[in-house]
C-alpha cells in the first residue's frame, strides 16, 4: 500500500516538474509575448498544482498530517495564474507590442477605444453607473 | 439560493433542538431532512431548488479539470514539436452572459482551456477578445467549447 502510494506521489511530482520544464522551453521557443503567455498561464499552473498535490499527499501519508495551507495554495494559484496571463497580454497589446509576423487574424484592432482623456472619463462614469 | 440554504440550516438546527443532541452528525441528518423538505416545498420557494445548482457547480468543476488537462497536452504538443506549427491570432466572441461575476468565471475557464487566452473584454461586456494559438482549428472547436462552458455557467447562475 505505502509503496504504491510512494510511486504515485513520485510520478505526480515528476510530472509537475516536467511540465514546468516544458513551460520554460516554451518561453524560449515561442515567437511573441502572447503565445508565450499561453505557455506560462497553462502548463505552469498545472505544473505547480501537481507539485503541490504531491507534497500534500506525501505529508498526508507519511506524517499523517493534512496540510490545509497547501489546499489553499492550490486554490490561489488556480485563481491568480490565468488572471496574471490575461493582464500581461492585455498590457502588452495596449502598449503596442507587435504580434508575431505570421499572426493570421486580429479582431481586437477593430475594437473602438477611447482616444482622449474626456472619453476615458465618460466611459468610466458609464461603467460605474451600470 | 442563499435564502434556501438559510432555511435548510434553520431546519437542521430545529432538528438538533428536537432531538436535544448537539453533535455534528445530528446536524448532517437534520440538513438531509431539510433538503427533503425543501425539495417537497420547492413550488412555494423563490427560484429553483438550490441543490440542482450545487450539482451543476460540481459538474462545471469536473468539466474544467478535464479541459485543463487537455489544454496542457495540447500546449506540450505545440511546444515540443520539432518544427513550430502554430497560427496565432485574435478573434472576437460574443457572449450572452450578463453579470460581471459570470463573465469573470467564463474568462478564467477560457484562459485555462486548450489554445485560448482572453485578451480583452469590450466595454459593454458583450464581446470577448480571445487570442488563440491555432486559428484554423480553434474557430470551430472553440465555439463548441464556449457553448458548453457558457451553458454550464448558466446552469449554475440562473
Amino acid at each position: 500500500m505505502t509503496e504504491t502510494i510512494n510511486i504515485f506521489i513520485g510520478i505526480v511530482v515528476l510530472l509537475g516538474s516536467l511540465l514546468s520544464l516544458v513551460t520554460t522551453i516554451g518561453l524560449i521557443r515561442l515567437p511573441d509575448v502572447y503565445t508565450r503567455s499561453h505557455a506560462a498561464s497553462k502548463s505552469a499552473t498545472l505544473g505547480v498544482l501537481l507539485i503541490l498535490v504531491g507534497a500534500l499527499l506525501y505529508f498526508w501519508f507519511a506524517d499523517n498530517y493534512f496540510s490545509a495551507r497547501l489546499v489553499l495554495g492550490i486554490v490561489f494559484v488556480f485563481i491568480t495564474a490565468p488572471v496574471a496571463g490575461h493582464l500581461i497580454s492585455r498590457a502588452a497589446y495596449y502598449t503596442n507590442v507587435p504580434l508575431w509576423g505570421e499572426t493570421v487574424q486580429d479582431d481586437l484592432k477593430t475594437k473602438e477605444r477611447p482616444k482622449t482623456k474626456k472619453e476615458v472619463e465618460k466611459r468610466q462614469k458609464v461603467h460605474t453607473e451600470a | 439560493m442563499a435564502f434556501q440554504i438559510l432555511i435548510n440550516v434553520v431546519i437542521a438546527f430545529s432538528w438538533m433542538f428536537l432531538k436535544n443532541q448537539w453533535a455534528f452528525p445530528d446536524f448532517i441528518i437534520g440538513y438531509f431532512w431539510g433538503l427533503v423538505i425543501l425539495f417537497l416545498m420547492r413550488r412555494f420557494l423563490p427560484g429553483r431548488f438550490y441543490f440542482e445548482r450545487v450539482l451543476a457547480a460540481g459538474r462545471l468543476f469536473f468539466l474544467f479539470l478535464r479541459e485543463l488537462v487537455l489544454a496542457n497536452v495540447q500546449v506540450i504538443r505545440d511546444i515540443l514539436r520539432p518544427k513550430l506549427k502554430i497560427e496565432p491570432g485574435i478573434f472576437a466572441m460574443p457572449t450572452e452572459l450578463k453579470s460581471e461575476w459570470e463573465i469573470t468565471l467564463l474568462s478564467l475557464l477560457i484562459t485555462l482551456t486548450p489554445g485560448t487566452l482572453v485578451m480583452d473584454i469590450s466595454d459593454d461586456n458583450k464581446i470577448l477578445y480571445i487570442h488563440a494559438m491555432n486559428i484554423p482549428d480553434a474557430d470551430q472547436a472553440v465555439a463548441e467549447i464556449k457553448n458548453t462552458f457558457e451553458k454550464a455557467i448558466m446552469e449554475v447562475t440562473r
